[in-house]
């Protein structure tokens, strides 16, 4: 590969060139004088773009923290909608074509009946469309906590609804036991699942540095005493001290206060690993020979550590955090899954796993198993991301 | 002799870890807000006594709940060390008999996925190095993307409820009706097996899979390799009789791990699949707020974590005369 490359370098030389031919050049070597310009992150990212799976991943997680950003927008449904009639309707059809006539997205209401075992079952009633509209008031909601609006992307058109008549619901998704729709509950509740590993592991990235920072940097005996602590936390397995400290978070304290609770407690848990490798890394830094000429040059320890030593492993973390984030996602899930998570009001993807719990549920509604699509989409991408950003760590290989 | 005096540090070592893990568990199992005396209470008013404060500051004193916090660790400690290790409210029984009843099986259960485990992602992680880029190694690689993503829960669930199609009925549980008797009752038990084992040692496999797999690439590399094969030794010899010794080391060192992480997904899928081992008992005693027996149960799978990790460093040691070098190097 790098031999043809340099015979095609080499081959102007040798033949006369038309004018075409030297700018191409011209620009090819400007392209190279880039390339050997550029600094280590624009390095990485060239690499990252070339790993295809990596930019993939990127763009789906883009895609869901756009959702979850403008979950309350998207969803046709607020996170306190509920309907008893429609309670685990499947999703719905949407129809383009009543009595042979194109009148845009639509959908029908349901007859419901009941089945031996008393189930509800939803049959479409074919005699009247309801439309499916855009920018549709509805509930209303705060997009990031600020900006307030009732103006949802689709929703269906009520505006002829016969008297004493249910509400009629687009639900992609279906409905959950409470008849609340499943898709705006996902984009309502990935605003946890996807927000709490990375506040989770922003938060372990700053205890990382500092006590794995102190106990590089230092050594001696705080090295030890640090050391014998992070053993002792590692030889915990993860799921039962999660469990047993989501037991400790008091009951019938407020959604922000449990969410804080949650992020705190995932990363109590998940820093040793990583300080250990900040530790590995001081170790082998602090001996290169800028650091010692920082040191002579009279710069305080702090500095050194936060200018002089962290960069040079900035990357590798990065990588390190990326790949962490995936168990977070699955603690959390797991967690709020067994009820000691998140709680109602709130919600997130493991709770609304938690209607997965019964098999009879499962075998009637299998719609409800689609929180784990998300679940999964996440966990991979962020896994990907990871994997393609470990690549590019090492731009020079 | 100083084999010896490496085991005698890293028992000795081994030691202080569980000293320092009791005090984490007896922490963390005082963290709730209000004390076993608190619901006991709760109780009693439910039931219409009237308690006064008299008689509630009684309890304390009685349990030993209104002493400082060193007092009643040591405490603790001491009838931890002693076999006392105090009665579990919810099932009022002693939390040494309750944590008897299913340690068995949590261990078996253990057991069965730590083997399972190993014999499926070596051949695998061997398979995949060898015929890298090929298109069985792209299936394991994806199958083993995919068991790191999905929750354990979820895999058992789907799994149960593939049964439940399959079958007729979910496989739930671990022994069949009226226990262990005949042939016919054991094919039953061993059915139960299955998806726990599955689900439980899918990920620890995946794991294991990609990093054997890794070092065995490392390997094949190796001049040494190139060399061998020169001289015309077999390909299997090659791989079965030096490469295999390279990846005896991840093997080895990641045991510690591969129990943690074995204690993660039999917590959460013997919930889930209603198993008679520590994880459901955990849950129930976690929120019936009965410390003993969830601090007994910690304390218990921290220390078969401590012993895998230390198992697994004296394996290295013995297999690996480098790190005994390393120790007395330093």
């Amino acid at each position: 590969m790098s031999q043809e490359k340099q015979k095609k370098d080499l081959a102007p030389n040798d033949t006369l060139l038309n004018e075409k031919e030297l700018k191409k050049l011209e620009k090819k070597r400007a392209k190279q004088e880039k390339y050997y310009t550029s600094s280590q992150w624009q390095l990485m990212g060239r690499k990252l773009i070339r790993h295809k799976l990596a930019v993939i991943s990127f763009i789906l997680l883009t895609l869901l923290y756009i959702g979850a950003i403008f979950a309350g927008f998207i969803a046709p449904q607020g996170l306190e909608d509920f309907s008893a009639t429609y309670s685990n309707a499947p999703p719905s059809k949407i129809h383009f074509v009543h009595n042979g006539e194109f009148i845009g997205p639509f959908v029908y209401d349901y007859d419901i009946t009941y089945d031996k075992f008393q189930n509800k079952v939803y049959v479409e009633n074919k005699e009247k469309p309801y439309k499916i509209n855009f920018f549709v008031k509805g509930s209303s909601y705060k997009i990031l906590g600020i900006f307030k609006s009732d103006i949802h992307l689709f929703g269906v058109d009520n505006s002829d609804l016969p008297e004493g008549k249910d509400k009629v619901n687009v639900m992609l998704f279906g409905a959950d036991q409470l008849g609340r729709d499943l898709f705006s509950r996902i984009l309502i509740g990935s605003q946890v699942s996807l927000t709490v590993p990375l506040v989770g592991t922003f938060m372990s990235f700053i205890l990382a540095i500092i006590i794995g920072g102190i106990s590089g940097y230092y050594g001696g005996i705080v090295d030890t005493i640090i050391q014998r602590i992070i053993e002792v936390i590692s030889s915990f397995p993860t799921l039962p001290l999660w469990m047993a400290l989501s037991a400790a978070i008091p009951a019938g304290i407020s959604v922000t206060k449990v969410y804080i609770f949650i992020t705190i407690i995932m990363s109590l848990v998940s820093w040793p690993g990583l300080a250990r490798t900040v530790r590995s890394k001081f170790l082998s830094l602090k001996k290169e020979d800028y650091v010692l000429a920082a040191k002579l040059a009279g710069v305080s320890d702090f500095k050194i550590i936060i200018k002089h030593l962290v960069p040079g492993f900035m990357s590798y973390l990065i990588v390190n955090l990326t790949l962490g984030i995936p168990n977070m996602i699955l603690g959390e899930t797991s967690m709020s899954f067994l009820g000691l998570g998140m709680r109602a009001p709130a919600t997130s993807w493991g709770v609304l796993l938690q209607e997965c719990q019964s098999i009879s549920n499962i075998a009637n509604c299998p719609w409800k198993l689609i929180p784990v699509l998300f679940v999964g989409t996440a966990v991979l991408a962020f896994n990907f991301l990871g994997d393609g950003l470990r690549d590019a760590a090492d731009p020079y290989k | 002799m100083d084999k010896l005096s490496y085991i005698a540090k890293r028992l000795l070592l081994a030691f202080f870890t569980l000293l320092m893990i009791s005090f984490v568990v007896f922490f963390v199992i005082q963290l709730p807000p209000g004390d076993f005396v608190d619901s006991m209470v709760t109780d009693m008013i439910a039931q219409g006594e009237t308690v006064t404060e008299a008689d509630i500051e009684n309890l304390r004193t009685m349990y030993g709940t209104n002493r400082p916090f060193m007092v009643q660790y040591v405490d603790w400690l001491k009838g931890i060390v002693t076999g006392d290790w105090g009665t579990s409210f919810y099932y009022n029984q002693s939390v040494l008999v309750k944590i008897g009843e299913t340690l068995g099986t949590t261990l078996l259960i253990s057991l069965v996925t730590l083997v399972v485990t190993y014999l499926i992602a070596i051949p695998i992680a061997i398979y995949s190095a060898k015929h890298q880029y090929q298109i069985g190694d792209y299936i394991f690689t994806f199958i083993g993307f995919v068991g790191l993503a999905v929750p354990h829960f979820l895999l058992a669930i789907l799994l149960m409820y593939l049964s439940y199609k399959w079958t007729g009925k979910p496989l739930m549980g671990l022994f069949p009706e009226g226990g262990i008797t005949d042939w016919a009752s054991f094919v039953e038990f061993l059915k139960r097996l299955i998806i726990p084992t599955i689900v439980i040692s899918l990920s620890g496999a995946c794991g294991l899979i990609r990093s054997i797999r890794a070092q065995m690439l490392d390997e094949q590399e190796k001049p040494y390799v190139l060399c061998t094969r020169a001289k015309g030794v077999s390909e299997q010899t090659i791989t079965f009789k030096y490469e295999m010794r390279a990846i005896l080391n991840p093997i080895v060192s990641g045991l510690g791990g591969m129990i943690s992480g074995i204690f993660n997904g039999s917590t959460i899928t013997a919930i889930v699949l209603m198993l008679p081992t520590q994880g459901p008992v955990l849950l129930k005693a976690l929120q019936s707020q009965d410390v003993y027996l969830s601090g007994g149960i910690l304390l218990i799978s921290a220390t078969l974590v401590v012993i895998g990790t230390l198992i697994s460093d004296l394996l290295l040691a013995v297999l690996d005369p480098r790190i005994k070098l390393l120790e007395e190097s330093k």
